[in-house]
């Protein structure tokens, strides 16, 4: 049982699962009812953090510096892409998805582009980046609020059991990308690209190609994300994106990811996720005003982030 | 190499923001000839001051290899502390902004403790800052005290005072950090802080220190920002965040190894606060604004990378 214990309190991912169950149990409790439906909004909101956290966690696994911080601007992007193209339709909703996901694609490329041909560092190149995609979001979108296909709108909202579907697809997207970094010649290169560039390159492994590839998934993440937020939420906006910026960082570092790169913690987004939103509605029920929840917010990320340590051995 | 070839190098990094600034003042000056005056420069530069003490402040940071993901923020809960005690209770005002002098440090002296990524401690910190502004004003107001709004918009003779306050915290970070055994310290302390230590000094001292001083930076930059508005809100400075980082790197800062270089880092604050003026008399539409200001980060970004062989990728 302790050497299980042990074993449990090693793994990157406990911590964040650890925070989201005391979280969810001080609001159950202090909501006295109901904990199941909070269980559910958490799923449902939880699951925009983990698809775009996934995105987020493999470029972060690539080394230090790297960092996508174009996810708002590429959600939006998306977002309005996809609906455009749908036009509300439900005939639509497939080119609608994939023009949404190659417009995510691009401007993955893009970022990669500047980062490993232009040699841009990686935190500036996205942040210019998501400018200039913001620009064209705006362009695309011209102000107006396109309405999401009905059978899209029922498949992002539709919680049966109390299990939203959303959710699945997040959960999908989590095994594939575990499959992924752990199983295939791709993900251990990510893996050894973070752990040591250089020794990575020597050995032989593609490491352009792969880094290349790698940020090109976020972008298609960060698409997949702003197709269903623009349907959950009835139409894509503009602005839609942007509290994904530093949550996307926030949930792949305290679900035990290296900020120093080689180690991904795919099982600690969703601890995470789950637990940033559990946190907000917990100090919601407990009756906080907006300062004093934002205070509290930040002080148990930092306090949960010196709890689980910064880089112990591994 | 030689050490002969140190100081060109050190030049040449600094020649690429200023040129691009050069380049940009040209441009606005030839589209818009009124704004070579005194009172137009007064007018384009008096906002690119407290950009440029913030993007000192995120420096600070990058001097040990962090990033301040909060001091967007940091300047929002200065700019209404200032709006409010120091107005008020001029005391209670300076006990609060030492206070938050103090909290940067302590958040230093956690990350050195722990090991802690600087990234995520201070984006919970952003919501700590942002939370405290938001009790102190939860909505937009307040009243910058007197001798702040008289000082900043105090009119010199001949040179507008934005360019004087600029060069003034150009040099005095320059000597601070460059010329002095303290900064070499500092800095020595993101180039190889194993040696560093070895020589007998404490990384825990100079992360306090460094992160004290981005406090004290960000403390001037949320006073010069309420000496201009006149008013405060939490929110007024969270662009910051972001742009302190793009002005530190276009002035040739690097995340790595403690290269920090503040004359340059002043000039790429400025270089970005002009940005936003030049593309206003461009008459670009306002859509493609943000898109404009992207591309020009971009290419003056791509040309540094071209020309300085960097070693970071």
């Amino acid at each position: 049982m302790s050497a299980r214990l042990r074993w449990l309190v090693r793994q990157p991912w406990s911590w964040s699962f650890a925070a989201a169950i005391v979280v969810w149990l001080v609001a159950a409790v202090a909501a006295g009812q109901g904990a199941g439906g909070a269980l559910t909004a958490a799923l449902a909101f939880g699951t925009f953090y983990v698809i775009v956290g996934l995105g987020q966690m493999v470029v972060v696994t690539l080394g230090p510096g790297n960092v996508d911080l174009s996810i708002p601007s590429t959600i939006a992007l998306a977002g309005v892409i996809g609906m455009k193209v749908m036009d509300g339709s439900n005939g639509g909703i497939v080119p609608g998805i994939l023009a949404a996901l190659a417009a995510g694609a691009a401007v993955g490329l893009a970022n990669a582009g500047l980062v490993f041909l232009l040699r841009i560092p990686p935190i500036v190149a996205t942040l210019s980046a998501s400018f200039i995609v913001q620009s064209i979001a705006i362009e695309i979108g011209g102000g107006l609020l396109v309405k999401p296909p009905p059978a899209l709108a029922w498949f992002a909202t539709a919680a049966p059991l109390g299990l939203p579907l959303a959710a699945l697809v997040a959960l999908a997207l989590s095994l594939l990308v575990s499959l992924v970094l752990a199983r295939t010649i791709f993900g251990r290169t990510v893996s050894a690209i973070g752990q040591n560039r250089r020794a990575a390159r020597l050995a032989g492994l593609q490491v352009n190609l792969v880094a290349v590839a790698t940020y090109a998934l976020s972008g298609v993440l960060s698409a997949v994300c702003g197709v269903l937020l623009a349907s959950f939420s009835g139409g894509a906006s503009l602005d839609m994106g942007v509290e994904y910026l530093l949550s996307s960082i926030a949930v792949v570092v305290i679900g035990g990811t290296s900020v120093n790169g080689g180690r991904a913690s795919p099982a600690g987004v969703w601890g995470a996720a789950l637990f940033l939103f559990l946190l907000v509605s917990m100090l919601n029920t407990l009756g906080f005003g907006a300062g004093t929840r934002m205070v509290l917010t930040g002080l148990v990320i930092i306090g949960v982030i010196t709890a689980a340590g910064g880089e112990r051995a591994a | 190499m030689g050490r002969a070839v140190l100081p060109v190098r050190v030049d040449a990094r600094l020649l690429l923001p200023v040129a691009t600034f050069v380049i940009l003042l040209g441009a606005i000056f030839w589209l818009q000839p009124r704004t070579m005056s005194y009172f137009g420069l007064n007018l384009m530069l008096n906002l690119a001051v407290p950009l440029a003490l913030a993007t000192i402040a995120q420096m600070m940071f990058l001097t040990i290899n962090d990033l301040d993901l909060s001091i967007g923020s940091f300047v929002g809960l200065v700019a209404c502390i200032t709006a409010t005690w120091l107005h008020d209770r001029p005391w209670l005002g300076v006990l609060a902004l030492l206070g938050c002098i103090a909290g940067y440090a302590a958040v230093g002296a956690l990350v050195q403790w722990r090991q802690l990524p600087s990234i995520v401690v201070t984006l919970g910190l952003s919501f700590v800052w942002l939370g405290l502004a938001i009790l102190l004003l939860p909505s937009p107001g307040g009243n910058a005290p007197d001798w702040l709004a008289s000082f900043v918009g105090f009119h010199m003779p001949l040179v507008p005072l934005p360019i004087v306050a600029c060069v003034v915290i150009g040099l005095f970070t320059h000597v601070l950090m460059m010329r002095t055994s303290f900064g070499v310290v500092l800095r020595g302390m993101g180039g190889f802080s194993r040696a560093v230590e070895r020589a007998g000094w404490s990384a825990l001292r100079a992360r306090m220190t460094l992160y004290a001083l981005a406090g004290c930076f960000g403390v001037l930059s949320g006073l010069a920002l309420v000496g201009l508005t006149t008013s405060a809100d939490a929110n007024i400075a969270q662009r910051y965040t972001l742009l302190s980082v793009a002005g530190s790197i276009l002035g040739g800062c690097s995340f790595f190894g403690g290269r920090i270089a503040p004359i340059g880092t002043v000039i790429g604050a400025l270089t970005l606060a002009l940005a936003s003026s030049a593309l206003t008399f461009l008459h670009l539409g306002a859509d493609w604004q943000v898109g404009a200001q992207g591309a020009i980060l971009i290419a003056v970004l791509a040309l540094r990378a071209l020309t300085g062989r960097e070693r970071e990728a």
